[in-house]
C-alpha cells in the first residue's frame, strides 16, 4: 500500500509539471499572442504596452516567466490578466457552486445509468430495452448547450416552472438552492445517462454468457441473486473507472458549457470567461486543478477496483 | 431395484441462428437410476453437453426449441417453470463444469460461494452454520487445511483443487443427480485421476446418480456402469460398459475405441484418428450423421438408422448402424485391435 | 475485438486440416473395402455452407441485415449529398452566397412585403419561398444557404479530425505497443496526459489561441485548425485501445512466426499486426465522426471554432440563441441536422460494431 502511495504521488506530480508546463507553452507559441497588448487594450500605445508587459514580467526570459507564475501559483498570489483578481481566490470562491451542480448530477446519473442499463439488459430485444437504447442514443448524439437552451426554452422562458438561470447559495434557502439547479443537473445528467447505460448494458449482455454466471444459475439462485451478486458486480467495474475520470474532469471545470448557458458563477464559467480573454493564469489554474482532480480520483478509483476485484494487486 | 431418477425420452434441442436452425440434440433417450454412473461420450458438437445442460434449464432461451421429454422423478423438466428449476438446481440435481477456473466466480471467496449455494436452498440456516458445513465439506473432497482455504479465491487455488471445491459445492445439498460435465478434461492427468476418486466416492456414500459427460474413454472405462456415444446430435450406440467396450456395434464407437492409445501394446506407426470431421448441424448429411465419414458406409445408410438392439442377448445394447452384426463383428478388426481405419503403411 | 486470422466459429463443414487420411468431404466413401457392398455414387454430396467468406464479408452481411442501420445510413447520406450540393442550390435557387449580407433587403412572402431584418435587428422566419426558404440570420443572410454550406463545414472538419485520428491514433498505438520499450514510454504518457484533459477545455483553449493569429501558413480562419485541434485531442481514445490490442496481438503465435522467418519489425507491424486490428478501427470510425462533429460544435458556441464570417451547424446553433424566442427555427432547425447526422453516424456505427461482434449469436456448446 505504501509502495502505491509513494507511486501515486509521483505521478501525481508529474503530472501536474507535465500539464502546467504543456498549458503554458501553447500559449508562447502562438506567433500572434502579445499578452501585453492584450492587456494594455487596442488603443494602447508602445509606452502603456512595455509597462504593463514590465508590471507582469513579459520581458523576462520565458523560463524565468514560467518559474515565477508557478512560484506565484503555489503560493495563492497569482492574479489574472483581466480583472486583477487573484485567481486561486476566485477559484476557492467558485468551486462550491461547481461542486453543488456536479456531486448531485453525477449521482443522479450513475444510479440511474445503472437501473436503466440493467433493464435493458435483463429485457433485451424488448420493447423496453429498444425506448431506453432509444433515448440514450439520442442523449448522446446532442450538444449541451443545445439540450441546455432547449430546456430553458420550455421550462423558463415560455413558462415558469423554473428560473432562467442563476444560482442561489445553499444557505440560505435550499429549496431556492435546489430550484436553480434542477435543470443544470438534467442538462448534464442526459448527456451522460446515455453513455453510461449503453455501455453497462454491453457489459451485461456480456457477462451472461460467462462461465461462472452458468455455474450461479445451476447452484439454483433465484434470477435476481445471479444478477445482482455476480453479473452486475462484474460489470460495474470498468463503468467505475470511466466515471472516476469524467467526475474528475467535471469539478475541474469541465462544466464550463452548461455553466455559461444557465449562467452558473462556477469554476467553469470562470475558465471559459479566462479562455476568451486568453487570460492565461485562470487558464493555468483551471488546468493544474483537473489535472490534480484527475489522479485523485484515478487512485480512489483504483482502490475501488482492488476492493471489489481480488485479482487485482494495487500497482503504481 | 433402485430408483428411477431421470427419464430421457427423444429429446430434442435446436437453436435458431441466423444461419438457421441448428439440431445440437437430435433425439437422444436414456435413464439413469440410483447409484449409476451414467457416461455420456463424444467429441465437440455431439451434443452431449447442451444434452445435460437442458436437464437443468440451462440451455432456455428466445432462440432455443424443445421436444422430446425429460423427466426427473416424473416432474418434466422441460416445461417446468423457472421457479421449479431454481428448487431443483443444486438441491436435486447438481452440475460441475468443465474449467473450474472460469465456472468459479473471480470476486468471491470459495467458501461463500459454496455457502451461496447452500443458503440458496436452506433459508433458515445461518451464515456461520452453512460456513462450518462448507468447511466440512472442502474437508470431506480433500482439501487440506479447510477453514483457512475456504476464505479464499479461486485464482489462489490449484486446478485439481478448485475442481475438488467445485465437487464441494455440487454436494453441499446431498443432490440426487451429479453431473460433471467434463470435469477432468482442464486438469493434468494425476489430478484426474484424483478427481475421478472423488466421484466414485461420491457414488459409494450417497448412492446418487452421476452422469459423466466426456470424450476421454480411457476415463469412461474407469468410471462408467453405462455408456452412451453421441455423434452429431444423435446418440449412436448405448449399452453396458462391458456391452461397448468389448462388443462395440457402431463404426464411430470403433474409431473413437481405436484411437485410445494403449501402454500395453507397441506404439503404432501413425496414431489412428477418425479422419474427416463433425458434419454442419444447421445442414446435416441425410441419413446416418457419421455417413460421410464412415468406411463402411453403403447404400442403405441414406436412411437413418433406428436406434435399436440388434442382438436378442443384449436387449439393452442399442446401436443405430444398418450392418448385419456378422459383418460389424468381422468389420471392427482392424490390424489385431478394434477400430476404424487401417494405420497406412508408412 | 480483434479478429484473428478467420476462424468461423460456426459448427459448419470444415476442410479437412492436415488429416492423415486421403480427402473425405463430397466423396461420401473413404476406403473401399474389397467386397464392400454397392456402388456409393448415388450418395450426395456435402455441401459447405460458406467457404472462404472472411469476417469482414460475413459481417458485411450482417450489416446489411440491420435495417435500422441502413436507414440510418441513409439519411446520413441525404444530409451528406444536400451538404455538397449546398453550391448549387445557393447559385441556382436562392440566388444568394452563403456569406452576402441584406440587413436592409426585403422578401415577398404570400403576397406582402416582408423586412429580411426587422427594425429591431429580429430576422425573418422561414418563407418556404427560393429566397430565405429557411428563414434569414441577423446579418440578413440566407439561413438555408448557410445551412447546407455550414453542414459542409462541419462534416468536412468531423471528417478531416477523424482522419487525424485514425491515422495518428493507429500509428501511436502500433508503435507504442509493439516496440514498446523508449517508445512506449514516451507515447503512453503522452496519450494519458491528452486523454484526461477535459475535450472542452484543451479545445477551447487552443482553438482561441489560434483562431486569433493562425499558425505558420495557415490562416486563423481555416478549417484545419479545429479539424486538427479536434483530432488531436481525440487521439488517444484510439490510440489507447489500439496499443492494448497489439499488446495482444504481438504475444500471438503468427508474430512469432513472423519474427522467425526473418521479417522485420516495421513490417510486422504492418502487414501482421495491422491487419489483426482493422476490425477495431472500423468501429471507432463512426464513433469518431459522431464526436468530433460534436466536439466542433462545442468550439463554435464558446468562439474557439469556426470563424465568422464562416458558417458551421454549431456556429447557426449558438448564434441562433439569441433569438431563441423569437425566431426559434433559426437556432433549431440547425440543431436538428447536426442531431440528426450526429444520430444517424452513431446508430450506423452501433451496427457496424454489432455486425463484426456478434455477441447476439447463440452461444453453442456440445
Amino acid at each position: 500500500m505504501a509502495r502505491f502511495a509513494v507511486r501515486r504521488t509521483i505521478s501525481v506530480l508529474a503530472l501536474l509539471f507535465a500539464t502546467s508546463v504543456v498549458v503554458w507553452g501553447i500559449f508562447e507559441v502562438i506567433p500572434s499572442y502579445n499578452p501585453a497588448r492584450a492587456i494594455a487594450g487596442r488603443e494602447a500605445n508602445a509606452t502603456t504596452v512595455a509597462a504593463v508587459a514590465r508590471k507582469f514580467g513579459f520581458d523576462k526570459p520565458k523560463y524565468v516567466q514560467y518559474v515565477d507564475t508557478m512560484k506565484q501559483v503555489f503560493e495563492g498570489q497569482i492574479i489574472d490578466y483581466q480583472n486583477d483578481l487573484n485567481v486561486v481566490q476566485q477559484f476557492r470562491q467558485k468551486f462550491p457552486v461547481t461542486v453543488s451542480l456536479v456531486v448531485p448530477a453525477a449521482i443522479i446519473w450513475f444510479v440511474l445509468a445503472v437501473i436503466l442499463g440493467s433493464i435493458s439488459a435483463l429485457r433485451a430485444g424488448k420493447l423496453s430495452d429498444r425506448a431506453i437504447m432509444v433515448l440514450a442514443i439520442v442523449g448522446v448524439s446532442i450538444p449541451v448547450f443545445l439540450l441546455a437552451e432547449l430546456l430553458l426554452y420550455v421550462f423558463a422562458y415560455n413558462s415558469s416552472i423554473f428560473p432562467a438561470g442563476g444560482y442561489a447559495p445553499f444557505l440560505p434557502n435550499p429549496g431556492q438552492w435546489f430550484y436553480h439547479l434542477i435543470l443544470p443537473w438534467f442538462a448534464i445528467a442526459a448527456l451522460s445517462i446515455g453513455f453510461y447505460a449503453r455501455v453497462l448494458r454491453s457489459n451485461l449482455l456480456d457477462m451472461v454468457n460467462q462461465d461462472f454466471v452458468r455455474t450461479a444459475r445451476a447452484k439454483g439462485l433465484s434470477q435476481r441473486k445471479v444478477f445482482v451478486r455476480h453479473v452486475l458486480r462484474n460489470s460495474l467495474m470498468p463503468i467505475i473507472t470511466m466515471f472516476g475520470l469524467d467526475f474528475a474532469t467535471l469539478l475541474g471545470g469541465a462544466t464550463l458549457v452548461t455553466e455559461t448557458v444557465f449562467n452558473l458563477p462556477g469554476i467553469g464559467q470562470y475558465e471559459a470567461q479566462a479562455i476568451g480573454n486568453l487570460d492565461v493564469p485562470p487558464i493555468l489554474v483551471g488546468a493544474l486543478f483537473t489535472a490534480f482532480f484527475v489522479v485523485v480520483f484515478g487512485a480512489i478509483v483504483d482502490v475501488i477496483y482492488a476492493l471489489l476485484d481480488p485479482r487485482v494487486r494495487l500497482t503504481g | 431395484m433402485a430408483e428411477r431418477l431421470l427419464e430421457v425420452e427423444d429429446l430434442r434441442v435446436s437453436f435458431a441462428t441466423e444461419d438457421g436452425l441448428v439440431r445440437a440434440v437430435d433425439g437422444v433417450s436414456f435413464t439413469l437410476d440410483r447409484g449409476e454412473v451414467l457416461a455420456i461420450v463424444g467429441e465437440s458438437g455431439s451434443g452431449k453437453s447442451v444434452s445435460v445442460m437442458t436437464l437443468l434449464g440451462l440451455t432456455r432461451s428466445v432462440n432455443t426449441r424443445f421436444a422430446g421429454s425429460a423427466r426427473y422423478k416424473g416432474l418434466d423438466l422441460l416445461s417446468a417453470s423457472e421457479q421449479q428449476l431454481e428448487r431443483i438446481r443444486g438441491a436435486e440435481i447438481a452440475m460441475i463444469f468443465q474449467d473450474p477456473i472460469s465456472s468459479l466466480s473471480p470476486v468471491h471467496r470459495v467458501g461463500d460461494q459454496i455457502v451461496e449455494q447452500i443458503r440458496a436452498h436452506d433459508k433458515k440456516i445461518s451464515k456461520a452454520a452453512a460456513l462450518d458445513r462448507a468447511v466440512e465439506l472442502m474437508e470431506r473432497v480433500g482439501i487440506p487445511n479447510a477453514r483457512a482455504r475456504a476464505r479464499a479465491y479461486p485464482h489462489e487455488f490449484s486446478g485439481g483443487m478448485r475442481q475438488r471445491a467445485m465437487i464441494a459445492m455440487a454436494l453441499s445439498l446431498d443432490p440426487s443427480v451429479l453431473i460433471a460435465d467434463e470435469p477432468t478434461t482442464a486438469l493434468d492427468v494425476t489430478i484426474q485421476a484424483q478427481i475421478i476418486e472423488e466421484i466414485k466416492a461420491l457414488r459409494e456414500r450417497s448412492a446418487s446418480g452421476v452422469i459423466f459427460v466426456t470424450h476421454d474413454l480411457a476415463v469412461v472405462a474407469d468410471i462408467a456402469d453405462r455408456v452412451i456415444v453421441m455423434y452429431a446430435g444423435r446418440v449412436v450406440e448405448q449399452g453396458t460398459l462391458e456391452e461397448i467396450f468389448y462388443d462395440p456395434q457402431h463404426p464411430y464407437t470403433w474409431g473413437l475405441l481405436g484411437s485410445v492409445t494403449r501402454t500395453d501394446r507397441d506404439p503404432p506407426r501413425r496414431l489412428p484418428s477418425i479422419p474427416g470431421a463433425p458434419p454442419s448441424l444447421v445442414r446435416p448429411p441425410a441419413g446416418c450423421h457419421f455417413r460421410p465419414r464412415c468406411p463402411h458406409a453403403f447404400e442403405r445408410c441414406v436412411e437413418v438408422p433406428e436406434l435399436t438392439s440388434r442382438l436378442p442377448e443384449a436387449p439393452g445394447h442399442l446401436d443405430r448402424c444398418w450392418l448385419e452384426v456378422e459383418e460389424k463383428r468381422r468389420r471392427r478388426e482392424v490390424a489385431g485391435r478394434i477400430g476404424l481405419v487401417a494405420e497406412a503403411v508408412a | 475485438m480483434a479478429l484473428d486470422k478467420p476462424r468461423s466459429r460456426r459448427a459448419d463443414a470444415q476442410a479437412p486440416a492436415g488429416d492423415p487420411a486421403p480427402a473425405t468431404e463430397g466423396d461420401g466413401v473413404l476406403i473401399r473395402e474389397p467386397g464392400a457392398p454397392g456402388p456409393t455414387e448415388a450418395l450426395p454430396r456435402e455441401e459447405p455452407t460458406t467457404v472462404g467468406v472472411g469476417p469482414y464479408r460475413l459481417a458485411l452481411r450482417r450489416l446489411l441485415r440491420n435495417k435500422v442501420a441502413l436507414i440510418s445510413f441513409g439519411v446520413f447520406l441525404l444530409i451528406v449529398v444536400l451538404c455538397l450540393l449546398a453550391p448549387v442550390y445557393s447559385h441556382d435557387i436562392a440566388h444568394i452566397g452563403p456569406n452576402t449580407t441584406n440587413v436592409t433587403g426585403t422578401v415577398k412572402v404570400g403576397g406582402k412585403v416582408e423586412n429580411v431584418v426587422s427594425t429591431q435587428g429580429i430576422p425573418i422566419g422561414p418563407t418556404l419561398t427560393a429566397h430565405y426558404f429557411l428563414g434569414a440570420d441577423e446579418e440578413g443572410r440566407d439561413l438555408a444557404v448557410r445551412l447546407l454550406y455550414g453542414g459542409r463545414t462541419s462534416l468536412e472538419i468531423g471528417a478531416i479530425a477523424t482522419a487525424v485520428i485514425i491515422v495518428i491514433g493507429t500509428l501511436f498505438g502500433l508503435l507504442a505497443g509493439y516496440l514498446r520499450g523508449v517508445v512506449d514510454a514516451v507515447l503512453r504518457p503522452l496519450m494519458e496526459l491528452i486523454w484526461s484533459f477535459p475535450p472542452v477545455i484543451l479545445g477551447v483553449a487552443v482553438g482561441t489561441a489560434l483562431a486569433l493569429g493562425g499558425i505558420g501558413p495557415i490562416h486563423g480562419n481555416s478549417i484545419f485548425i479545429p479539424a486538427f485541434i479536434v483530432g488531436v485531442i481525440y487521439v488517444p481514445y484510439l490510440g489507447k485501445p489500439i496499443r492494448g490490442e497489439v499488446l495482444r496481438a504481438r504475444e500471438m503465435d503468427y508474430v512469432d512466426a513472423a519474427r522467425a522467418q526473418g521479417m522485420g519489425p516495421w513490417r510486422i507491424m504492418f502487414s501482421e499486426v495491422l491487419p489483426n486490428v482493422v476490425s477495431t478501427i472500423v468501429v471507432f470510425i463512426p464513433m469518431m465522426l459522431a464526436v468530433s462533429i460534436l466536439l466542433e460544435s462545442y468550439l463554435d458556441f464558446l468562439g474557439a471554432g469556426v470563424q465568422p464570417p464562416n458558417a458551421s451547424w454549431g456556429t447557426l446553433i449558438s448564434d441562433g440563441l439569441t433569438y431563441l424566442q423569437t425566431t426559434p427555427t433559426y437556432s433549431l432547425i440547425p440543431g436538428a441536422m447536426l442531431v440528426a447526422a450526429v444520430l444517424a453516424i452513431n446508430i450506423l456505427g452501433d451496427g457496424v460494431r454489432d455486425a463484426l461482434d456478434p455477441r447476439a449469436q447463440v452461444k453453442i456448446q456440445t
